[in-house]
């Protein structure tokens, strides 16, 4: 099992360059183990590109560039040594839109483990059991595993995606926006599935929702583009409780009560 | 109010007409197309017999069947798909999936737009050329068909690229980023998410080639000629057989000209029919 010490993330002047325009500069942070950090901001102020960088998926889009340092659990995870593709073993991904295989529930599940090697009915059976539990899927799911996953409502097929990505036992789970697509019950059992995610998994979650950010986040990071023509910066980053009833920053109050974004 | 309602009223009559005119061009294709394959049913449905279709001609073919050239047609069709299907796509999937986004990739697709284009003729021309004679495989079913092949080419290319490109960019994501390489993302979630298409556009290319004259007339046909024993040896083909019958001097009976028309529309039609109703029924199962 993953322990509660592992999944920790330190950001050291972090910048993100798209062909010739820099898009994110200088984030420094750290992203703490067994916990959850919200990223909060206004539309186009780099979350998604910052998020991005952490299981190095920006690495897909070509003639993108991360300078600075970003280390996972003390490894530099840039460095020529490391493979992106055992880094995403750890580090899983849930996006915004509910985006499941066109297969069954039990092979959306049983994906990942099998890209990795397992093969053994009994380990799938028990990897998609305990996932699905984790994802607070399996009551719904139990006895129609073989159905087509497009079959599930939008927020089952959400959390049909956090199994899916649980179910290669990742330290960090990076979760885009996960509940902007969905209702307001669903988006609750997503939270109420973050909250019981995070004493095993480190969670880095994108929202748009001061709220939700209020409610299931152990720290907040608050980015902000002032101008196009400047790169985002990290404005301030910290324990929620202090930045949502104290911000340091005008910016940050500013943002927090409404008054842009 | 007068003038606003005025506008309003000529507004709908232009729908009216915009609509009434499509829909002619639309139901004068369908009148088109029934009453070609109408007349070639009633024309050629009379001739059709179990004797006619698993017996050689007799009499410079105004008698007998065209076993031989239904045969011959498959023969070509069938190794058309073995050098063309494969090949076309691996190329499709390297565009899709793996292509830069550059000079070099455009030029790519520049060629396959033009190999599109290129005349069916000049393909035959080309194959001649090269197989025929450089290669040295004389007139013989696997020249025929590597000429069809390149003919089909870029069709099967086509099709494999649009199908790949169709699949969300969502998925390609979701499988990445569950420590999946490119190659297991494609070969795992893409290429099944697109197989209607692939497989639908690589038939329709494979009944276009099936039906083509020039690129096998100087590469594979023979004007009579039995079943061929090998791939070398040169062949009756459908299409070539209702070229000849249809402009030799000795006239055979216009029957079994129609006979042989019918049988390679038939033909045709029916794996066209046939792909489009497994895509649909694939349609069904994967979407998003
Ligand atoms: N693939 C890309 N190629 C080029 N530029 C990009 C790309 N993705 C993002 N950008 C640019 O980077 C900046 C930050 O975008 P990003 O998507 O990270 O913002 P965000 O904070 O996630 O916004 P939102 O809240 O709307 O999702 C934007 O200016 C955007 O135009
Ligand atoms: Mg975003």
């Amino acid at each position: 099992m993953v322990t509660a010490a592992s999944g920790s993330f330190e950001l050291d002047d972090v910048s993100v360059t798209y062909g010739n325009e820099t898009a994110v500069a200088g984030v420094t942070m750290s992203i703490e183990p067994a916990s959850v950090t919200a990223l909060i901001g206004p539309s186009g102020c780099g979350k998604s590109t910052l998020l991005r960088c952490l299981n190095r998926m920006n690495d897909e889009l070509g003639n993108v560039k991360v300078g600075g340092r970003i280390l996972f659990d003390g490894v530099d995870i840039y460095d020529r040594s490391v493979d992106p593709v055992e880094l995403r073993v750890r580090v899983g991904q849930v996006f915004q839109k509910p985006n499941p295989f066109p297969m069954s529930i039990f092979d959306n599940v049983a994906y990942g483990p099998r890209t990795h090697g397992v093969r053994r009915k009994a380990e799938l059976d028990a990897l998609v059991e305990e996932s699905l539990k984790r994802a607070a899927l399996w009551e719904e799911v139990k006895n129609s595993l073989k159905k087509h996953a497009f079959e599930l409502s939008g927020g089952q097929q959400q959390r049909l995606c956090i199994a899916r990505a649980l179910a290669t036992s990742p330290e960090v789970l990076l979760m885009d926006e996960p509940a902007s697509a969905l209702d307001p019950i669903s988006t609750q059992q997503i939270e109420d599935t973050i909250a019981e995610l995070k004493s095993s998994v480190t969670i880095v979650i994108v929202t748009h929702n001061m709220q939700q950010a209020a409610r299931i986040s152990d720290r907040t990071a608050f980015m902000l583009r002032e101008s196009m023509d400047f790169p985002a910066q990290l404005v301030e980053v910290g324990d929620t409780r202090v930045m949502f009833t104290n911000p340091a920053d005008k910016r940050t109050e500013a943002y927090i009560t409404g008054r842009f974004g | 109010m007068n003038h606003a309602s005025a506008r309003v009223r000529r507004a709908r009559t232009v729908e009216m007409l915009a609509r009434a005119v499509t829909g002619a061009a639309a139901f004068g294709v369908l009148g088109v197309v029934a009453f070609i394959l109408g007349y070639i049913l009633y024309r050629g449905a009379g001739s059709i017999d179990w004797e006619f279709l698993t017996a050689p001609p007799r009499m410079f073919m105004t008698q007998g069947g065209i076993w031989p050239a239904i045969y011959g047609t498959l023969l070509l069709t069938f190794w058309t798909a073995v050098f063309a299907i494969p090949v076309g796509i691996m190329a499709g999937i390297y565009l899709a999936e793996y292509a830069p986004k550059g000079a070099f990739t455009r030029v790519i697709r520049l060629a396959i737009a033009n190999m599109a284009g290129v005349p069916s003729i000049v393909y035959g021309l080309f194959g001649l050329a090269l197989f025929v004679l450089t290669v040295g495989f004389g007139r013989s079913v696997i020249a025929g068909a590597l000429t069809l092949a390149c003919l089909t080419l870029p069709v099967i290319i086509t099709a494999t690229e649009e199908a790949l490109l169709q699949v969300p960019q969502d998925l390609r994501q979701a499988s990445l980023a569950l420590g999946a390489t490119r190659l297991r993302t494609v070969l795992r979630i893409v290429i099944p998410a697109a197989a209607p298409g692939i497989v639908t556009g690589s038939i329709l290319g494979l009944s276009r080639a099936a039906g083509e004259t020039a690129p096998i007339l100087v590469t594979a046909v023979a004007f009579y000629s039995p079943v061929p024993r090998t791939v070398f040896d040169e062949t009756m083909a459908l299409p070539y057989h209702l070229y000849i019958m249809a402009t030799q001097a000795v006239k055979p009976a216009p029957d079994v000209v129609w006979g042989t028309a019918l049988v390679l529309v038939a033909g045709v039609s029916i794996i066209n029919v046939v792909a489009a109703a497994w895509r649909t029924r694939q349609r069904r199962r994967i979407r998003w």
